[in-house]
């Protein structure tokens, strides 16, 4: 059987780029636990690819189940972004499309109801709000507030771009609150739930992953 | 990037309501084969804005999509579907920009990558 995720060893990054961590793989065990024998997605996107390890593991799993889909990864920052490149190249994945930007600005529009997997592992660790004008590695990890900075962005774009059938993955740590950002996701008719937890050096990590409700519970599934 | 990918991105600066879609300026455009899928292709069409699409590949070097696609073309009209998957997935804007269609502003396409940061006075 081909090994579904990415190798760390082919994974690129530098001084400048987040390296592939706990976070990231325990994000990544949580997609291959994903049931993706009901499951065929249209669109899948990563906002903050980093060295492109998970949008890299996301696109073998894809293949490894005879999926083809329209793959995105996205990134506030150029080097994340060529690191990815060459995490891709390494990996001889050739379909992914990268983008630098923002969060989800400039794909809101177009992509309304329309991603069927959403992952984002944010900058979550709390630190002071001046740490958040940094535009160097610590734009990777430096989430302000509770760790919340950006993760309180992001959240209000979840329900424009998640499709019906969608789901969103994301890392988070108990001291950013999951059970607060689950509240906040719930207010917009996104339900979810921790789907991991693991312990990390400092950390409590809780992956948490989040559907649109009607939809779903209509069909019963949850 | 892929026109795939053109097809989904509009320009965001703040207050602009026609950001869409972006006008390419090609510097270095690179042809990359792609499986040749036509279920893929059937199944995204409806998901496209056609003469988004249309207009970008002739700037791309693909003159040969058609102003309206039928559901017969979809299913059987192989030479056009061919085309098709040519312009969506097998050119690349390696080098260039894309043009927000209201206010010219230029966003650089780099390594095939395009860069759509705003400045602080566009959010
Ligand atoms: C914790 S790292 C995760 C990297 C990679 N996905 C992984 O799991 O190993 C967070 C990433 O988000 C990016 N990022 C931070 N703020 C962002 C924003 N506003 N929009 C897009 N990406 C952002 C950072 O550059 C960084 O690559």
């Amino acid at each position: 059987m081909k090994p579904s995720v990415a190798d760390v060893r082919l994974t690129s990054y530098n001084k400048d780029v987040y390296e592939p961590s706990d976070d990231s793989f325990a994000l990544v065990d949580a997609l291959q636990q994903h049931d993706w024998t009901s499951f065929s997605p249209d669109v899948c996107l990563e906002v903050g690819c980093g060295s492109g390890y998970v949008i890299c593991s996301v696109a073998k799993m894809l293949s490894q189940h005879g999926l083809r889909a329209q793959v995105l990864a996205s990134d506030i920052s150029s080097a994340a972004l060529e690191a990815t490149q060459e995490t891709l190249v390494a990996h001889g994945v050739a379909d992914v499309e990268l983008i630098q930007g923002d969060l989800l600005k400039p794909l809101i529009p177009r992509f309304q109801h329309q991603v069927d997997l959403l992952i984002f592992n944010p900058p979550y660790v709390p630190t002071p709000d001046d740490e958040l004008t940094r535009t160097d590695i610590a734009r990777a990890w430096a989430g302000g507030n509770r760790g919340r900075a950006i993760i309180d962005k992001f959240l209000p774009q979840v329900k424009e771009v998640l499709s019906p059938r969608g789901f969103m993955y994301m890392v988070t740590v108990t001291d950013n609150r999951p059970e607060d950002i689950l509240q906040l996701l719930s207010n917009d008719d996104i339900e979810g739930k921790v789907i991991l937890e693991r312990a990390a050096d400092e950390e409590a990590l809780r992956i948490l992953c989040c559907w649109r409700r009607h939809e779903r519970d209509a069909e019963g599934h949850h | 990037m892929k026109l795939l990918t053109h097809n989904m991105l509009s320009c965001h600066i703040k207050g602009v309501k026609n950001g869409y879609p972006f006008k390419i300026d090609p510097v270095k455009i690179e042809e990359m084969d792609a499986d040749y899928d036509p279920d893929f292709l059937r199944h995204i069409y409806p998901r496209l804005e056609w003469p988004a699409l249309r207009e970008a590949a002739q700037v791309m070097g693909e003159p040969n999509l058609p102003e309206e696609v039928t559901e017969s073309m979809l299913q059987n009209d192989e030479e056009f579907l061919r085309h098709f998957h040519h312009a969506l997935l097998e050119l690349i804007l390696e080098e260039g920009a894309l043009v927000c269609p209201e206010t010219g502003r230029r966003f650089p396409v780099h390594k095939g990558v395009p860069n759509l940061l705003l400045h602080e006075d566009e959010v």
